[in-house]
């Protein structure tokens, strides 16, 4: 049976405009360059890449807020250039930006979680129903009647994840969601994007520049000047050390030590990236030495 | 600290006048507003006032609370006493007079009625936003607006624009907050000087908010269009409205009070007025 | 010598209403003429508040703020001056620009102090050098650059003011790998080369054994600790329990210790890992 694909690009190119101080168009800069992606109904995918590599850019190809200059983006088969799906598109493949306040409308945590489920006019009690379940979900339904503006970052972003989960999408997109919360807002929102994927089964496609959270993804995928690098699993990603640091990423510390091993003769394996297995790795090493 | 700032003053409770539908309230109020007016003489003038006073005990908010409404607008306060005060002319001689300074008779009492009245205006008007959300003040003005859609009047976007600020004030007060400070840290100064110089010195505050506003509302409608908001075609609402017999109850007793200060302009006759 | 001294410094939110709350609570502290200082704390540690008096934009509810041997609260001083004394950056500091040119911006620091146009150049120039700021960009509108070039800009500009004290707070957030260097080995570098005290609040335990001599932990409004980065480690089990994250390279060697294999606990960065490492490979012992 094939697997379903829930988001794919097939050869996306995607160019913006360049304009000079006069406003006249004198170019156009190529941001993404024949991706050829398919995301699987249920991973969890990690997009990585620095600043300005195209990761942001293709994102938003995910659910039609950009649509490819060449070539063509399918949400569960649709088109995403096909203006009057555009509604079951992004009800399928949700979205969760960077800015945690430039998400929330409503001055009352539970109506902005509402609020999708308002524009898509759905009856009341339903409404009120999948916005407790949603709240209950991402653990804020404590906070229901609160204002958004004292939450913390972890906090309202949750909020904003309840507003998209609220919607029941088969896929959220979540574009750099932690880049501007504490450790401990990374923390909540890591944890609850794992459960996200674990326990309710919803596709989830990670962009971020931070490799200790692509490491928890299923699959990484690696950006860089609009084209893919690499696409395999985490580990098989991080041990590629030299050519990370040649775009821009960091490598875990975990992993970094065992390429400074390796280069100072010691065999170690190369796709080490948690703790738990550096620590034994290191352990196995240093006792059969004494 | 400034986080706190609410617009209006909105004090959370439980009373019989909280729970009153925001509508009605609102057309309540404006009943009430108009009652003042028909107010003839000071006898229906001070039922009104009981009236509000009443109302005040009912709604649980405390009576200092009056005074602090109407420290704002002392200035409109005094101002109408003043006015009433030297310009009403009346017939036989004035009470006073020096140089060019007249007080009649009638100018004093017209000026205490004015004054009065606009004393339980702003006192009544005040309970309304105390005891109401700002939400539920634009829910109900979207609502009694909705009639007007029917002329192509944008009630949906405006009801969603008042909701959009009621949301940001606070977030835009402690970013003007942090910006000031980040300028003052690069010595500049914000607190002396005169109008000109202090209006100059604002614009490296002003400039990074307005870049700062128009980046939140850009992502903002980005945020909002993934979330399907197309307009007010097709909209529900989580939280409906529901009038219930409070509400008619309230609008019988409102109805009553104009009633009772009609009869007062006709039947009441206060000797010297 | 003592460049910043703060004496019993509390400052409390509120003061007299139901709502009072203890922000700092009685810190003393003492920061040295050059000291690179890294200070680390969670969120609602009060390590913003307490960046904030130092330059005098806060006053303290009680205690004594005391730079260069002055108290800055005495009759007389003029506050402003104590401001371009201690630069202080905040948070996503790319917010402050406002100017029309990259120029403008940067100088609007050396304006207010009222420096002359030939000292003001030459400020600019300085600074925008040591950010890596290149000619070219000078002219351009600030709201044109990436991410990472607004933040040096927004960088140079307290620069520019050429402070003697120079406090960030958290100058890398938000940026990506490439960013985050750039920023933090420009200050590094800015130190190096003038010597100035540097206070750098950072949640990232990583960026501040790169670079710090000496860390500041704060914890619910009170100074944990002041010491030098071996001597803070060596306090690593306390640290963790006041619920700061320690480098990853340092939980390995927690999780070897646990095992029976003790490599020391002053290992924070890879380097000294590996340095540790490959000498019990070779000799047996981390001696």
């Amino acid at each position: 049976m094939e697997e379903r694909q829930i988001i794919k690009t097939e050869d996306l190119i995607f160019d913006y405009a360049v304009f000079d101080e006069n406003g006249d168009e004198t170019g156009k800069s190529r941001v993404l360059s024949d991706i050829n992606l398919s995301i699987k109904e249920g991973s969890f995918v990690a997009i990585l890449g620095h600043n300005g590599s195209g990761k942001s850019t293709l994102a938003k190809h995910c659910n039609g807020i950009l649509i490819p200059s060449s070539g063509k983006v399918l949400v569960d088969g649709i088109d995403t250039s096909d203006e009057s799906r555009i509604y079951d598109i992004r009800q399928t493949v949700g979205m969760v930006f960077q800015n945690p306040d430039n998400q929330i409308v409503a001055t009352i945590v539970e109506e902005d979680v509402a609020f999708a489920l308002e524009n898509l006019g759905v009856p009341p009690d339903e409404i009120r129903r999948r916005v407790d379940e949603a709240l209950k979900t991402v653990d804020m339904y404590d906070y229901k009647d609160h204002a958004p503006h004292r939450l913390s970052g972890g906090q309202k972003q949750r909020v904003a994840i309840a507003g998209i989960i609220a919607m029941r999408p088969r896929c959220i997109v979540m574009d750099e969601p932690t880049a501007m919360l504490d450790p401990k807002g990374r923390k909540e929102i890591m944890a609850t994007i794992k459960m996200l994927n674990r326990e309710h089964g919803i596709t989830v496609v990670l962009i971020t520049h931070y490799m200790e959270e692509a490491a928890k993804a299923d699959r990484v995928v690696v950006i860089d000047k609009g084209k893919i690098l690499l696409d395999d699993v985490p580990k098989k990603i991080f041990s590629q050390v030299e050519l990370l640091k040649s775009v821009g990423l960091d490598v875990p510390q975990a992993t970094e030590l065992m390429y400074e091993l390796r280069k100072s003769g010691i065999d170690v394996h190369d796709d080490i990236i948690d703790e738990e297995e550096c620590v034994q790795v290191l352990y196995d090493i240093l006792k059969s030495k004494e | 600290m400034l986080k706190d700032i609410t617009i209006g003053q909105f004090f959370p409770g439980n009373s019989i006048i909280h729970r009153l539908d925001s509508r009605f309230k609102i057309l309540l109020d404006i009943a009430y507003v108009v009652m003042l007016f028909i107010a003839g003489n000071y006898c229906s003038l001070l039922t009104a006032g009981v009236f509000m006073l009443i109302v005040y005990m009912l709604s649980g908010i405390s009576f200092k609370l009056i005074f602090k409404s109407l420290k704002p607008l002392l200035p409109i306060i005094i101002f109408t006493c003043i006015l009433n005060l030297f310009f009403i002319h009346g017939e036989g001689d004035p009470l006073v007079q020096l140089g060019f300074i007249t007080i009649y008779m009638e100018g004093i009492t017209t000026s205490v009625f004015m004054t009065v009245r606009i004393v339980f205006l702003i006192v009544g008007m005040s309970l309304l936003t105390y005891t109401t959300s700002p939400i539920a003040l634009t829910d109900a003005i979207e609502r009694l607006l909705s009639p007007l859609k029917k002329l192509h009047f944008p009630v949906h976007e405006l009801a969603m624009m008042m909701t959009i600020a009621l949301r940001f004030i606070p977030t835009l007060i402690e970013e003007t907050d942090k910006i000031m400070s980040a300028q003052k840290a690069r010595g500049a100064n914000l607190d002396t000087g005169g109008l000109i110089k202090k209006a100059k010195a604002l614009i490296p505050v002003l400039i990074p908010l307005f870049v700062s506003a128009f980046k939140r509302a850009n992502e903002l409608a980005l945020a909002m269009e993934c979330r399907c908001y197309k307009g007010g075609e097709g909209r529900t609402r989580m939280k409906q409205l529901k009038f219930g017999m409070r509400d008619i109850i309230a609008v019988l007793i409102m109805a009553a009070m104009i009633a009772l200060i009609v009869l007062m302009n006709i039947y009441v006759v206060i000797p010297g007025v | 010598m003592n460049v910043i001294e703060l004496k019993g410094l509390t400052y409390k939110y509120s003061v007299g209403t139901p709502f009072e709350s203890v922000a700092v609570d009685n810190v003393n502290l003492q920061i040295e003429k050059g000291e690179f200082c890294g200070i680390i704390g969670h969120t609602g540690s009060g390590k913003s508040t307490l960046i904030q008096h130092l330059n005098g934009l806060l006053k303290p509810t009680s205690g004594e703020v005391i730079i260069d041997g002055q108290n800055i609260w005495d009759k007389g001083v003029d506050i402003r001056s104590v401001r371009f004394k201690v630069g202080l950056v905040f948070q996503y500091s790319e917010h402050q620009l406002f100017e029309e040119t990259v120029y403008k911006d940067i100088a609007y620091g050396p304006k207010n102090m009222g420096c002359s146009e030939e000292d003001i150049d030459r400020r600019v120039r300085e600074a925008a050098e040591n950010m890596g700021i290149k000619d070219e960009l000078l002219e351009r509108s600030p709201f044109d650059l990436s991410g990472g070039q607004k933040r040096r800009v927004a960088l140079a500009g307290v620069i520019a003011m050429d402070p003697e004290i120079l406090i960030l707070d958290e100058p890398a957030a938000g940026l990506d790998p490439i960013g985050r260097e750039k920023v933090l080995k420009k200050i590094s570098d800015y130190h190096k080369k003038y010597g100035k005290t540097i206070l750098l609040v950072s949640h990232s335990m990583e960026d501040i054994v790169k670079y710090a001599d000496k860390v500041l932990v704060m914890n619910k409004g009170r100074l944990f600790c002041h010491e030098d980065t071996d001597s803070v480690f060596a306090r690593q089990d306390e640290i963790i329990n006041i619920g700061l994250d320690v480098p990853q390279i340092t939980k390995i060697m927690m999780g070897l210790r646990e095992k029976g294999v003790d490599l020391g606990k002053d290992i924070y960065t890879v380097e000294r890992a590996k340095e540790r490492i490959l000498r019990y490979m070779d000799k047996g012992t981390i001696c």
